[in-house]
Order: C-alpha cells, then structure tokens, then sequence
C-alpha cells in the first residue's frame, strides 16, 4: 500500500455543509434545520440556495427533534444541525420517542463533537454521544474521518432510509481520503495493512492513528490500520478478518471509554473470538478548554498513545 | 458602615473590566466579547454595590445573596468582575481558556473556581438552577436573594418558560432574574430568528412581576435592582428585562451579532484600548 498522505487541512464540518449543498440540489425533500448556529455547522450555503427549505428553530433544540420528526410525515428527509451536545444529551428523549422509536428518516447532525473542539471546555465537548446514539433501536450512528469521508457521508445518509446519527468537529484536520470516493455505510475501512495489531479508530483518531502506524513501523511492528467510520452497524466481518491475522485490537475515539466505538468492537470480539484489546479513548473525565492537540495529548488520545497501546496489547498476545 | 460605592466610581472599574475582557479574549484567540461587553455595567454595578456576597467563598452561600451566570458564554466578564472582588488573583486571568485553567471556556465547577456555584455554557438551565436555590434559602430560613442572569436569545429554550411557570406557581419570590435584552443571538438580531414577542407581557401572564432597565446606565441599574429587591417578597418572582448593546464600549464591536463570539485580532485590540481608559491597572 501507498503511504498516507495529505496535501492540506480542512474541517469536517465543512464537508458536511458541501454534501449538504450538494444533495439538496439532487433531492427536492431535503429540508435542513439549524438551532442558532447556521454558521458554525456550515449550512449557511444550503440556506441561501435553498431559503423555503431551510428553518431556523433559533435556541430550541428539543423543539427542532420535534419538528424535524413532524417534517418526515408525507415525505421530506430532514437535516438537523447543531452542536453534539445540543444534537443529543440535551433532546435524548425526543430522539428515542419521536424520531428513533417511530422510526423517522431525520439525519441528525452534530458538529464540534469531542475534546477537539477545544477552548469552549467540558460544557461543549460531547463524549458520551456515541452510546446514547448507538443504544437506541433503529438508529444508525456514522463518524467519519476527514473532510472528504464527511461531504461523501453526508450525502449517502439522504438515501439511506432511517434515523441517522452523523458526527463530526470543528477543527481543521488532515484530508487524506479521496475526494468523491463512494462512501458505504457499515463497511468498515482498511488504510492500512499489518500483521501484528488491528487498530480501530473513528473520527479525527483516525488520522492519529495513522500517525501511530508510522510510530510502530520505525520500531518493526506492522499494525493495520482500520477506520471504523459507521459505528453502528458495525462491520463484524472485517473486524473479525483483521484480529483473525493480527491476534489483537487496539480501539481509538474521541469519546468516553465507557459506551464508546471499542465497546461496540470489544462485544464483537467476546461474542466471536476473543483476543486481546487495548483502549484509547477518555476514560470517565470531563474534557476542559485547550487547544484540540493540547487536549488530545493531555487525555491520551495522541498518535503516541495509540502507538503505546498497541504495543502493550501485542505484550499480551 | 461604609458609604458605598458611587456610580462615577463604578464606571471607572466597568472600564477596566471591558478592558480586561478585550484582553482576554484577544490573548486566546478565543471567546465571546459582545455579550460580555454589554452585562459589564450590570455586572459591576452587582458584585460592587448591589449583592451582599463574600469573595471567601462559601459554595453553600448560606446568609448571602446567591448570583448565577446562566448565559455562560459572557464568562470572561463574570471572572473579571470575581477577580476584581478579589474571589482569585488577578493575574488568573491569563489563563483564560487555556489549558489546565480554572477559568473555564464557560464557567465551571470541576476546577474549583471561586464564584461558581453551577455550570453553565449550554443555555437554557440556569433560570431552572436559581429557582431550586432559592427554594433551598426559603427551607433554610435565609431570607438572601438569589439573583440570575440570562440572555434574549436563550428564551427561546423551553426550558426557561417550564421554570418560569414553576416559580409562579411555587411563589418564589427571592428571585431576581435579568434578561440581557440586546436584541441580538449567534446567527443575527434575536427577531429575525424567532421573535421573542411582548416579553413584558408574557412574562406578566406567567405571573411574574416585570421591570424594565437600561442596562448601560449605571444609575439605571442601581435604581431598577433596588426596585427590584423592593418588590421581593411579595409573592411573586420578578424579572428585569434589560436593555443592553452588544458589545457597549468598543465602537466596532457595538450593536452587531457579528462579535458575539469572535476574538479581536492585533489592530483590533489596540482600537479596543484606546477607547477603554485603564483605571484600576491591567492585570
Ligand atoms: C443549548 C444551547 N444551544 C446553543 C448554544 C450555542 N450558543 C451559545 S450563545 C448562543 C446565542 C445566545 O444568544 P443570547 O442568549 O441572546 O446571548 P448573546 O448572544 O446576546 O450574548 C448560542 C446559540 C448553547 N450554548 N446552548
Ligand atoms: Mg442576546
């Protein structure tokens, strides 16, 4: 395989306000929501193009949920957009009734997820949202890794009929996947190819992780490098080949330990075959205002740390 | 006792607060200058004449006026003013949104900041929070207040009319809450995103008792909190809906959204300054 590169940084939440543009020209019943933050989450393109379209719910994100659900009802596929914190803890339960119990085709999108979000602190930096999505029957739960990997999912996500849980930041960080690459929901990726650890990561941890790959090479270890962008359903199949070859699993998220992605895997593993595994993820703390790699390296989540667990876990082989 | 504080003085350290908050902001690169600079005037007026607090500070608060920030976004202004009443050093203030500070992006617990009682930053919750605090003093027996801050924009959630029903309801009348009504939110003026309406009069059908003040005139301020404190305990909560501009003291930054929450660059700051008379010293 070729080595990872990038030619520039972009935020992904601007590859969610380009797929969004971009499927609203193709899809008449896309409709976007926003609670106050248009320019924040990037939809300020889809608003101007698309004024009839679009609604501003102003500060009232548990009003939004309810909307975006009553949207559905005769046909429209409504985006939401707002913080991740906003998108999820605070309207948990418009979500489980309305939308992910009756089942609606509400995309919901959440920006700023995560420490790396940085000087706004703990208030902002969701990292339990993956398991409250993830827990709900119905709901499809999506962290992509980059600014391509985002615009192609957001646009994949309008065809895929169901509740939708799209996460992504605000930082800007490596472009690495190709641009206009199909995105395929619940199909996990292989960056990379190794034979003695399988890291899994999502998000912006998917990068670091490819960084961490560099790190272990330089000492001879061969990792294969997996990024784990649809967290539910997640892709047994390719999780089971890797630590089939590999004998061991390292998980990395910007997101609580405790109900995160590597738990998802780790239940995959203890169900199929057992192997041992290693998690890098925020392990029961609030996050605190910094600078997203200040903040990643401060709560374990560097490409060092990565690197760390890997070879801790091949230890225990 | 001690005469209190004049309203001259008053301005000069609401001065010097803008200054700190321009500072703050610009040092990190990051943070929310418009509504800071809006409350300032309300904010000094409260920790130097109108509250009775203590800046050792008790988390309990128990025989003391209570103060919660529940549009926490304004925070460089709340640390400015609890660092000026001496609750910390002022040399804190650096470390403003930086890592390892107790001066939190929006203002926290976890850190053990001084003046915090309650987080806040997600918007909405704090109106909820003082209600239930107040409470608390009346089972105590202390007859102190409990005062709270929220933004124009912030009414929009939900949760603010399920507290404001509840106060009502539950006589909760140690309340003060004040609503920085500058008429502007994140994505533009508050009525054209979704129109707060007659806020008076909503307020008046929720049972609460309305005044209505001019939040940049330090004289307005300190008549209106002292009607206001006048018209506790009479059975019913009270509200002060007062008028402020975003943004109030530095030319470029008043009356628009557009600085809600962006930092000043280097050319910025130094205009920001010249306009701001240094009274009590930078920190
Ligand atoms: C629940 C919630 N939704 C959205 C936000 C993002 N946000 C921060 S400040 C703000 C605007 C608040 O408007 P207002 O209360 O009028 O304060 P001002 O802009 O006047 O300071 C928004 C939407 C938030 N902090 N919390
Ligand atoms: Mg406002």
């Amino acid at each position: 395989m070729t080595k990872i590169t990038y030619a520039e940084q972009k935020d992904t939440r601007s590859g969610f306000g380009a797929g969004l543009l971009e499927i609203g020209r193709s899809n008449n019943n896309i409709v976007a929501l926003c609670a106050d933050l248009t320019g924040s989450l990037k939809m300020n393109d889809f608003k101007k193009e698309f004024p009839d379209r679009f609604f501003q719910a102003g500060i009232s994100e548990a009003n939004m949920m309810g909307l975006a659900s009553g949207l559905t009802v005769g046909g429209k596929i409504p985006f939401t957009g707002t913080f991740a914190n906003f998108s999820t803890g605070r309207v948990f339960d418009q979500i489980r009734q309305s939308i992910a119990y009756s089942n609606k085709n509400v995309k919901i999108c959440a920006s700023h997820a995560g420490l790396t979000l940085g000087e706004d602190g703990a208030t902002h930096q969701m990292l339990e949202d993956i398991g409250m999505m993830k827990m709900l029957p119905n709901m499809t739960v999506i962290c992509p890794c980059d600014y391509n990997q985002t615009k192609a999912a957001t646009m994949a996500i309008a065809d895929h009929p169901g509740p939708v849980y799209l996460r992504f930041g605000r930082p800007k960080m490596p472009v690495f996947t190709k641009e206009d690459e199909p995105f395929e929901i619940g199909k996990a990726q292989i960056l990379i190819q190794g034979v003695d650890v399988s890291v899994f990561a999502t998000g912006h941890l998917v990068w670091q992780a490819i960084e961490a790959e560099a790190i272990l090479a330089e000492k001879g270890i061969s990792a294969e490098i997996i990024n784990i962008h649809t967290i539910k359903p997640i892709d047994v199949e390719t999780i089971l080949a890797s630590t089939a070859k590999t004998g061991c699993a390292v998980s990395a998220e910007e997101h609580q330990i405790f109900g995160g992605m590597g738990e998802s895997i780790s239940g995959v593993l203890t169900q199929h075959r057992p192997v041992p595994m290693e998690f890098v993820g925020v392990n029961d703390l609030f996050g605190e205002s910094g600078k997203p790699l200040e903040l990643l390296a401060k709560y374990g989540l560097s490409a060092e740390k990565i690197a760390a667990a890997a070879e801790k876990v091949i230890q225990r082989k | 006792m001690a005469d209190p504080i004049t309203i001259p003085q008053l301005n000069r350290i609401a001065s010097q607060v803008r200054r700190d908050i321009v500072r703050m902001v610009h040092s990190v690169q990051s943070g929310h200058p418009g509504g800071s600079l809006g409350c300032t005037d309300f904010m000094v007026a409260m920790y130097f004449r109108i509250l009775k607090h203590s800046p050792n500070f008790n988390p309990d608060g128990t025989g003391e006026d209570l103060f919660f920030l529940s549009n926490g976004h304004v925070s460089p202004l709340w640390y400015s003013v609890l660092a000026r009443n001496k609750y910390f050093d002022l040399e804190e203030l650096k470390t403003f949104r930086k890592i390892n500070t107790r001066l939190q992006g929006h203002p926290a617990t976890q850190e053990g900041l001084p003046g915090v009682r309650v987080a806040s930053g997600s918007l909405g919750q704090g109106l909820s929070v003082a209600v239930g605090a107040a409470l608390t003093k009346k089972l105590n027996g202390d007859n102190h207040m409990v005062y709270v801050l929220m933004g124009d924009g912030e009414q929009q959630e939900g949760q603010i009319w399920e507290a404001a029903m509840f106060a009502a309801h539950n006589k909760v009348d140690n309340l003060i809450a004040t609503i920085d009504y500058n008429g502007q939110q994140i994505d533009g003026p508050v009525d054209s995103i979704i129109t707060l309406g007659n806020l008076k009069a909503k307020y008046e059908a929720f049972n609460w008792e309305v005044i209505e003040s001019e939040g940049n005139d330090m004289n307005d301020i300190i008549s209106n909190m002292t009607l206001a404190r006048s018209l506790a305990g009479r059975g019913k909560p009270v509200v002060n809906l007062m008028k402020t501009e975003m943004g109030k003291g530095v030319d470029f930054m008043e009356g628009t959204h557009e600085w809600h929450g962006i930092p000043p660059n280097d050319k910025q700051l130094e205009s920001a300054l010249t306009q701001l008379e240094e009274t009590l010293g930078d920190y």
